[in-house]
């Protein structure tokens, strides 16, 4: 992990992560914009490879990429007009934006330097998945189950909104 | 009447008939596609490389071998769907390139190449010239985890062996259906964009099955990693009585049909190839592409065929063990086996609707995946 080529990578994907992200916020073109939340999201799962987290790398990739995205480029996509390439967002209140932005920056980067994170010695990872699954249905079991039903209870909410009155 | 039933013959027996070219071009194939090169070599790695270099070594062989495989795959796998539909349809299809047509395919590589690239006026360039990137990157890249077998001393030959394979296999196959996506939105035509749009819901439907009935195995086995899960199928009569396919009869022959059908789904092969239904959407999404972005598609179409067929041999069919002990081309034989079943399938089976297809996904499929999991999963925590 000390090597050079693997921080040559980790700084790569960091350029790739940001840069996506930046033209996320900023891109005129809302599909351009959807698409380059992919390669944010994906430079995010190789950080958690960097990091020895297999499993959640694998989950990332699986929700934010594959079910996510999807969906809300089909959001994108179907509530406009179909068939017109020309979706563009605009960028309103730059100077509240900017600086609750900042606020929130300079909040996290207090926080990373004031807090103790334990820091693993680096080397060759474990494996994850077993010790994840052991947490989820042991000791983390009723967080876990709490945080399925909220999910349930929205996904019924939002079939509940969309579907047409009088129709039972 | 006599028409009919020699129609329906036909549409039987077709396949038969291709029996000695399917085998003969799997061994063509397999000897083409390298990996059993590389695995003899690998055993001579032990012998002639340095231990430090050794893993580093067969990981670069199995990495030769897999682009070996992606490269020349789709050149044979059309000349073989071009041979099923044409003996599904009693006629002989291309003869006369090569022998029975063999070099065909070579040739309508080579017309592809040169043909000229059009991209539309009006299209989105970026999207329009990234989406076959994408799809190609994704079929190739789920490819690293797929495994074809392993060394005396328990190495596994495959370009990653990674310990969280099948989820991988999983996330990695979603991309797909964003490239879709990306060239049926990038071309600004509205068959491709329906297309598109018809494939992204379909895949995203048929990914929640996948999940489930890979963890119909993952429940049984105990273990994400994909060469675990085949060596847990080791064993029993002939060597085949203990592939999961067998196991808790008929819990898992359902298992890996029903992951076969959403495979299918999910590769967009007929029945369920709407996004690309010629008949209503010209070609779907990739209607407005020509030369080798085209061909890219063919790639990842061709590439996702013999993955999704790799991983239910891998998953249910005891990947490359048999009756006559652990042996690589034991896999490729199962795993070229099942493309010719979706190809027989093909030209065999009519098209779905689209409400249809969203139905059997979550009527019916989705159900018994989740009943076949909870099943399975109380099954064996009482053994």
């Amino acid at each position: 992990m000390e090597s050079m080529g693997s921080a040559a990578i980790f700084y790569a994907t960091a350029a790739v992560v940001l840069g996506s992200a930046l033209y996320v916020v900023v891109g005129r073109n809302l599909v351009h914009s959807a698409f380059a939340l992919v390669a944010a999201f994906f430079g995010v799962a190789v950080f958690y490879v960097y990091l020895g987290a297999d499993f959640l790398a694998g989950a990332q990739v699986l929700i934010y990429v594959g079910g996510i995205l999807t969906l809300l480029l089909f959001g994108v996509m179907l509530t406009n007009r179909i068939y017109n390439l020309n979706l563009r967002s605009g960028a309103i209140q730059v100077v509240p934006g900017a600086l609750s932005a900042g606020l929130v920056f300079a909040l996290l980067v207090w926080i990373i330097q004031s807090v103790d994170w334990g820091a693993m010695d680096s080397g060759d990872p474990g494996p994850t998945s077993e010790s994840i699954g052991r947490l989820l249905v042991g000791d983390y079991l009723l967080p876990f189950e709490i945080a399925s039903v909220l999910l349930l209870i929205a996904l019924m909410g939002a079939a509940m909104l969309v579907r047409r009155r009088g129709s039972s | 009447m006599i028409t009919r039933f020699r129609q329906i013959e036909m549409r039987l027996m077709g396949p038969l008939t291709m029996i000695p070219i399917v085998l003969l071009l799997v061994i063509l194939g397999t000897i083409a596609a390298l990996p059993v090169v590389a695995t003899i070599l690998s055993e001579l790695v032990a012998d002639f490389v340095p231990p430090p270099l050794q893993h580093l070594t067969i990981v670069a062989l199995g990495t030769a071998g897999f682009v070996g495989i992606l490269a020349l795959n789709p050149i044979y796998s059309i000349w073989l769907e071009r041979k099923v539909a044409a003996h599904v349809q009693d006629r002989l299809g291309p003869m006369r390139v090569g022998w029975h047509g063999l070099l065909q395919s070579f040739a309508d590589g080579v017309k592809l190449m040169f043909k000229e690239d059009l991209v539309p006026r009006d299209a989105d360039r970026v999207l329009f010239g990234a989406a076959p990137m994408l799809a190609v990157a994704s079929a190739f890249a789920a490819f690293a985890i797929v495994p074809w077998g392993v060394r005396e001393d328990g190495t596994v030959l495959a370009v990653a062996n990674l310990n969280i394979g099948v989820l991988y296999f999983i996330a990695i196959t979603s991309l797909g259906a964003l490239s879709v996506l990306m060239a049926g939105w990038g071309s600004n035509n509205k068959y491709a964009l329906y297309g598109g749009m018809r494939a992204a819901a379909q895949m995203v439907s048929y990914e929640i099955p996948t999940a489930i009935l890979v963890l119909v195995v993952v429940a049984q086995v105990g273990s994400l990693s994909i060469p675990d899960i085949v060596n847990a199928q080791a064993g029993g009569i002939l060597g085949v009585g203990d592939w999961l396919i067998f196991q808790l009869f008929p819990l898992n022959l359902i298992a890996f049909v029903l992951f076969f059908i959403c495979g299918l789904a999910e590769t967009n092969r007929t029945p369920f190839d709407i996004p690309e239904a010629e008949s209503e959407l010209v070609a779907g999404f990739h209607t407005e592409y020509s030369g080798m972005r085209f061909a890219f598609f063919f790639l990842a179409e061709y590439g996702n065929m013999l993955l999704v067929s790799m991983l239910a041999a891998l998953l249910f069919l005891g990947g490359w063990i048999g009756p006559f002990g652990s042996n690589p081309l034991l896999f490729f034989v199962k795993g070229f086996g099942l493309v010719v079943v979706q190809m027989w399938l093909r030209w065999t089976l009519p098209r779905l609707r689209v409400d249809q297809l969203m139905g059997i996904c979550w009527k019916y499929v989705i159900p018994i995946s989740f009943f076949l999991l909870v099943v399975t999963t109380v099954i064996k925590g009482l053994l």
